[in-house]
């Protein structure tokens, strides 16, 4: 029984890093390690203040590195958790990244974005961590990153977050910008009954059949916690179905195919975008986190002045929806990219590009959010 | 009627993995494998529950300890076992946290790790195992090889000196730290049983050989010349105190270094918990009486 | 079982070195040679000295009755190779009944 209700039926003034909190005290996360960051820092600090509260558990720890350490241990404990920083902490969090994404351990990073590269722009929004959400950490490795846009956004994709990490037993990165960040909006938070939790499937065979990394038809393996009885080891080098070391080729191609199919197969599930106006769309524009918002303002007022004109909304940008984004590159003639970077996203919809759709770049990288008319400028021009 | 196994046999039995391939993967001689059997017998003599036991790992020759063992196990990513430790230890606090880790990853990329895993007290035992090299990738130097040595990075001799990992240890705040060595076996398995027994942050560290890397670089000999080596060169605590630090030169002092009562954090922590939660319970109680229902900050 | 330990209780009682001679524990010291890695430690780390090397380097006890059941041995060999067992030449003859 909690004594706090989060998610009554009220409306309410919620920062964008409240509402990430919201979500992830929703999602039954009760274990947070972080360090302090410009513009991350209120996740910390007033999950600090909920998480003793609920009975959770809320460590600063000494760094983004024992952060992630802190995280993946606890989620194997059996304890949902999550790290917040921004891009200077997340090349920190890359190196044990790796280690939750190979142990395949459920757990949630909220990167909230500014301007780059190392100490950059502290107090301003950039969108430049895309890339290294999808690549930081070295191999080849699976991961999941999604974005958010709103404060409604912050706090349902963050349950998103949570559900589809224990679900698929990989990290998930959430990208936030110093926009969304400190944005204050009035949300509506459903009841906690209209929020659908997902948790990590537990073994149902005996301790001693017990493999921590054997395959099933979802390819996810079943996962006991530390303490539960199931005594199993867990580690960072490639590993069999028993979770021991391998050198095994045989083994070794199986078990790093499967950590990608299991993403792969679940696509339908993982990868989500948003649309409006896209029906009879003969341009649209492209676009995700903050800049979604003065996207969607450029797409109505293009309209207005008789531009049949559409917004995508990428939620989910790793694995990168190419289904959905090609069908709209085949009915749409351009699609404009909008980002607060060198074209990270825009690259991806290039590459993805079949359909021979002209594809206009609109970077700004000055630490300024892209406003609404510069994107209505390139809808009233193409 | 003796029926009951010998203690080495319940240990064979008992604590190592049957699906594991022995004998173990370290060198002949090396003193990892003596460690692990301390390591085992004193968590028997303590009637720990398998399950309710963990044991971490870094990177390196000690890393491989926790694969060969039947508890639950956790091989982690170089330096940072501490910080993965106290992660498990904080979400489920009923668990026995046990993280070993060679003299290279605790101290050198682990630095950092290791003096804040010491400051903050939490009821984990760092059991160091110090062979002054980085044994696995071929022998280069670490923070504790000597002056003077030679090893695969420092051919000219080293020209750096040794942390003291123990002082270390307690000066950044661990609340029991003691050192033996792999010749001492049975003073080493009850040190480690006190350090584990200990409620506060335990750090034992271990003095061994890597007689394939360091030792045959160094002229030190083989296993058996190292390992008397460390025979001739401990001093007990008690037998230090009055040696002069010319008499220390070279010397291993062997014994509970520091053994204090300070507040662990993980006890503060569950008081601060119980606090707020009775506080929330306040609030929330008075705003119900009030018929006030808020989303509250 | 009962006539065991009172025998040993009369046999404590008398003090000469006749008695003490029959109450000398024996042990076995098995050698698992599967597992073990020829290191050499047990044999040098013998108090007794009475393990020695075989031909390709295995060790093997021919003194046994001069084990002292220290284990020594037992704690330092780092592959787990070696048990020590008490061992009782009285038991055979009552076919393990006492």
């Amino acid at each position: 029984m909690e004594s706090i209700k989060d998610g009554e039926q009220k409306k309410i003034l919620l920062q964008g890093n409240e509402a990430i909190v919201a979500g992830a005290l929703a999602a039954g996360c009760r274990f947070f390690a972080g360090y302090p960051i410009t513009p991350a820092s209120e996740i910390s600090e007033i999950l600090s203040v909920k998480l003793p509260q609920l009975g959770g558990t809320f460590i600063q720890m000494e760094d983004e590195i024992a952060s992630m350490g802190a995280v993946i241990g606890a989620s194997l404990a059996g304890v949902k958790a999550m790290t917040a920083t921004s891009g200077p902490g997340f090349s920190l969090i890359q190196e044990n990244l790796g280690y939750g994404c190979i142990a395949e351990v459920p757990c949630v990073i909220v990167d909230v974005m500014r301007g780059g590269p190392s100490t950059g722009l502290p107090t301003s929004p950039s969108q430049g961590d895309v890339q290294m959400a999808r690549w930081g950490t070295h191999g080849d490795h699976p991961i999941i990153v999604l974005a958010v846009s709103s404060v409604a956004d912050c706090f349902s994709v963050t349950i998103k977050a949570f559900n589809l990490s224990e679900k698929y037993r990989i990290p998930v990165i959430i990208l936030s910008d110093e926009v969304v960040a400190h944005t204050r909006e009035s949300v509506t938070l459903p009841e906690s009954d209209q929020i659908r939790i997902f948790d990590r499937v537990k073994p149902d065979v005996p301790p001693e059949w017990y493999k921590p990394y054997a395959d099933n038809n979802r390819g996810v393996p079943d996962m006991a916690a530390f303490g539960d009885g199931y005594r199993h080891h867990v580690t960072g080098l490639v590993h069999d179905e028993k979770g021991f070391p391998t050198q095994d080729a045989q083994e070794i191609d199986k078990f790093l195919r499967r950590i990608h199919s299991k993403i792969s197969k679940g696509f339908q599930d993982i990868q989500i975008t948003k649309t409006h106006l896209m029906e009879d769309a003969e341009v649209c524009v492209i676009a995700y986190g903050s800049v979604a918002r003065s996207a969607l303002r450029a797409v109505r007022d293009a309209r207005k002045l008789g531009v049949k004109a559409g917004l995508v909304q990428l939620v989910t940008l790793f694995p990168f929806p190419r289904k959905s984004v090609d069908t709209y590159l085949r009915q749409c003639r351009v699609a404009i990219v909008p980002e607060m970077n060198m074209g990270q996203m825009s690259r991806e919809i290039g590459r993805i590009n079949q359909a021979g759709c002209r594809i206009v770049k609109h970077n700004r990288i000055d630490g300024q959010l892209i406003t609404p008319e510069e994107i209505l400028k390139h809808l009233t021009t193409v | 009627m003796n029926t009951m196994l010998e203690r080495a046999e319940i240990i064979r039995k008992e604590y190592l993995r049957h699906d594991k391939k022995f004998p173990h993967v370290w060198c002949p001689g090396c003193g990892n494998g003596i460690v692990m059997g301390a390591l085992l017998r004193a968590v028997h003599s303590l009637g720990l529950n398998k399950d309710e036991v963990v044991l971490a790992s870094g990177i390196g020759c000690s890393g491989r300890m926790p694969t060969y063992v039947d508890f639950n196990t956790i091989h982690t990513t170089h330096g940072r076992a501490l910080t993965f430790s106290t992660g498990i230890k904080l979400a489920r606090p009923e668990l026995t946290v046990m993280t070993v880790m060679g003299d290279g990853d605790s101290t050198a990329i682990g630095g950092n790790h290791f003096i804040h895993a010491a400051r903050r007290n939490l009821n984990l035992t760092a059991i160091i195992i110090n062979n002054s090299t980085y044994g696995m990738t071929g022998g280069q130097y670490s923070p504790t090889t000597p002056y003077g040595s030679k090893s695969t990075t420092s051919v000219y001799g080293h020209v750096e000196h040794a942390f003291s990992i123990a002082e270390l240890a307690a000066t950044a705040g661990a609340s029991f730290v003691a050192r033996s060595t792999v010749y001492h076996a049975t003073h080493m398995e009850e040190m480690l049983k006190k350090g584990i027994e200990k409620r506060g942050f335990s750090v034992i560290e271990i003095i061994s050989n890597c007689h394939v890397q360091h030792g045959r670089r160094n002229k030190l000999g083989g296993a058996v010349e190292m390992i008397n080596g460390f025979k001739e060169r401990s001093v007990t605590v008690e037998k230090s105190k009055k040696m002069s630090s010319d008499e220390l030169e070279g010397k291993i002092t062997i014994g509970v270094l520091a053994d204090v009562e300070k507040p662990v954090s993980t006890e503060e922590y569950q008081r601060i918990v119980e606090e707020a939660k009775h506080k929330a319970e306040i609030i929330t109680r008075a705003k119900e009486k009030n018929g006030v229902k808020r989303y509250e900050e | 079982m009962v006539k065991e330990s009172k025998a040993k209780a009369t046999g404590k009682a008398k003090a000469p070195a006749a008695s003490k001679k029959k109450e000398k524990k024996l042990y076995t010291v098995i050698f698992f040679h599967k597992w073990c890695k020829s290191c050499g430690l047990c044999t040098a780390l013998c108090p007794k000295k009475i393990i020695k090397p075989d031909e390709i380097g295995l060790p093997f006890i021919e003194a046994m009755d001069r084990c002292s059941g220290c284990r020594f041995c037992e704690i330092h060999c780092p592959d787990f190779a070696i048990t020590i067992k008490e061992r009782h030449p009285e038991r055979r003859s009552t076919n393990g009944k006492h």
